[in-house]
């Protein structure tokens, strides 16, 4: 018992264990312990709050009113969600494989819930600070995949497994496009953290990757709307296609985990849109407040992240009131022959625009010279990088446009409309 | 003693879904226990202060090979459900080898004096790799771009049908 208890001591003694440092202050632990906890309270909240958010606003948008009896303008619908789904029979249909069947809508929902690990919610507020940040986000990614992969399989189901086969095929080809625009980041910010790539969009580094990248943003967005599957991407679920793909099969709470699985990831992605192109926790004041008072500047924090977040959520229900579903080939099409090669490009313009603006680097055996332009700093490179974005942006509308051209004049309509080839 | 128990967790996933890939007659359960095996590997990468080839390994074998795998099983329609045979005529062979391979192995491992450092991990090892891959690496990290290329190149080539390759179709 007493080596337990010293065991125990050890680990809370020894705070490298927990990314702090070695004699770290009650502020600090503290900071760190609300970081934690909150990155774990998100997943359920998020569930909550979007499933009455989606409701609500979808309704809006195709003139409805939406939930509107549980609670004061339909408050508690979601809560009405969640009891129904845990009191709903628990079914495995005979001939499913049991283990994976179960495994997989569990992996699924955490793979999602990793993700609020590395997002930075206010200045210091943070799960951990890793050093791979953006691509630790790719790698719990791929948990997800393989969550989807076993649901579809194991339900022994024909219509699961065409969605799962759908979600593979989807996920894998739009996750090049969304990497590449995560390096294309990082060249920016010249780290893969989180917390820096936040700090490197403040006022004085430039500004936001929004206004200096707008293709990588589209890019970054499209391809993570399709990550995860929502309209109108969301083709391994069309219910008027293949009844409800991967998860046809399943009822009660492990239903219920695939829900969570989306809702979390769709909360992340605007998260990681805000934190990635939005400046994260920047707004006005909160530096200022910051070296004031942390808590008040950290609070100002929250809420511009908030805000943030909630515009880009907005948008995600927006897409899904009011756009069409692709068609598979359409959607494959556009991620290998568009979205794949101006996200190359892409990176390769930013790349070498970065190269012009970069500051002399010296250290680690290595003397990297001043860029050119390396005098015009943060703002210049904005500019630039902006301009760069803009060409980019021209050379694919020029691709799009001989696209266009040349299935118009092999389209069957022309000969309906009468016009000679 | 945490790492320590820690290690041993993730010995227990490599080792378990490493005997899982060869007993079971599932292929699916295979590339299943893979992916298990693989996750377990990128454990001993975090436990070594390598997040980065942790989160390399992650994506690569349990993101790209494993759901590959995976997804070339679900396409082969046979294999789905079938107990395939793990053995072929080959069984006898693969006993002499094997052996012999694990041995040799084992011989090299133990001959060589691997250095320990007691010193501590430098700061941000990904900027060192990143310095040493364009900066005393380039070469061999351009030659490895390239060969990565030709073999994509390669498997376009391969697998492209050209017998109703006119064009694009209507």
């Amino acid at each position: 018992m007493e080596q337990l208890i010293n065991w125990f001591a050890n680990i809370l003694e020894n705070t490298a264990w927990w990314g702090l440092p070695a004699q770290p202050s009650a502020a600090i632990i503290i900071w760190s312990v609300y970081g934690f906890i909150l990155a774990l309270v998100i997943a359920p909240l998020a569930m909550i709050v979007l499933t009455w958010l989606e409701r609500k606003i979808i309704a809006r948008i195709q003139d409805r009113i939406g939930p509107n009896r549980a609670g004061p303008f339909g408050l508690l619908q979601a809560v009405a969600d969640a009891i129904k789904m845990l009191t709903k029979e628990d079914i495995t249909p005979t001939g499913a494989d049991r283990i994976p069947f179960n495994i997989g809508p569990g992996l699924a929902a955490v793979a999602a819930i990793l993700i609020y690990a590395v997002i930075p919610v206010a200045p210091g507020i943070i799960g951990t600070d890793l050093n791979i940040g953006v691509f630790y986000i790719v790698a719990v990614g791929s948990f997800g995949v393989l969550g989807i992969l076993m649901a579809g399989w194991s339900s022994n189901n024909k219509y699961a497994l065409l969605g799962a086969f759908r979600a593979v095929s989807q996920l894998v080809s739009y996750e090049i496009p969304m990497v590449l625009s995560l390096i294309t980041i990082a060249v920016v910010a010249g780290s893969m953290s989180t917390v820096t790539i936040v700090d490197k969009q403040s006022w004085s580094n430039g500004g936001w990757y929004l206004v200096a990248m707008p293709v990588t943003f589209l890019i970054f967005f499209l391809s993570s709307v399709a990550e995860v599957g929502r309209s109108p991407f969301d083709l391994l679920e069309a219910d008027s296609e293949i009844v409800a793909g991967f998860h046809v099969e399943y009822s009660g709470l492990k239903f219920g985990m695939f829900m969570i699985a989306e809702y979390v990831h769709a909360l992340a992605v605007a998260a990681l849109t805000a934190t990635l192109f939005l400046g994260g926790w920047h707004g006005f004041f909160v530096e200022q407040l910051m070296a004031a008072s942390p808590v008040a500047g950290a609070i100002l924090g929250h809420i511009y992240f908030l805000l943030k977040v909630g515009v880009i959520v907005f948008i995600l229900m927006w897409f899904r009131g009011t756009l069409p579903r692709f068609r598979i080939d359409q959607l494959l099409d556009f991620g290998w022959k568009f979205m794949t090669p101006v996200a190359l490009l892409n990176l390769l313009v930013t790349a070498f625009v970065v190269k012009l603006f970069q500051p002399a680097v010296t250290g680690m055996g290595y003397n990297i010279p001043a860029g050119p332009l390396a005098s015009f700093g943060g703002v210049g490179q904005t500019i630039a990088l902006l301009v760069a974005s803009l060409v980019v942006a021209f050379i694919a509308s020029l691709g799009v446009r001989a696209f266009a051209r040349r299935s118009r004049s092999q389209s069957p309509l022309r000969a309906v409309a009468g016009i000679e080839n | 003693m945490t790492e320590q128990i820690i290690f041993f967790i993730f010995t227990l996933l490599v080792l378990g879904g490493g005997i899982g890939i060869v007993t079971t007659k599932n292929l699916y359960y295979s590339a299943l226990f893979l992916s298990l095996t693989l996750s377990g590997m990128a454990g001993y990468f975090v436990l070594l202060n390598a997040g980065f080839l942790a989160a390399v390994q992650v994506v690569v074998y349990v993101g790209a090979i494993a759901i590959l795998i995976l997804f070339a099983i679900m396409l082969s329609r046979r294999m789905m459900t079938a107990d395939e045979p793990q053995t072929n005529r080959q069984t006898w062979l693969a006993a002499i080898v094997s052996p012999l391979l694990f041995v040799a192995l084992l011989v090299v491992v133990l001959q060589i004096n691997w250095p320990l450092s007691t010193a501590a991990p430098t700061g941000d090892t990904l900027l060192l790799l990143g310095l040493s891959f364009l900066g005393s690496y380039v070469i061999p990290f351009e030659v490895i771009s390239v060969l990565l290329l030709v073999a994509l190149v390669g498997a376009i080539i391969l697998a492209r049908d050209t017998s109703t390759d006119t064009g694009r179709k209507g």
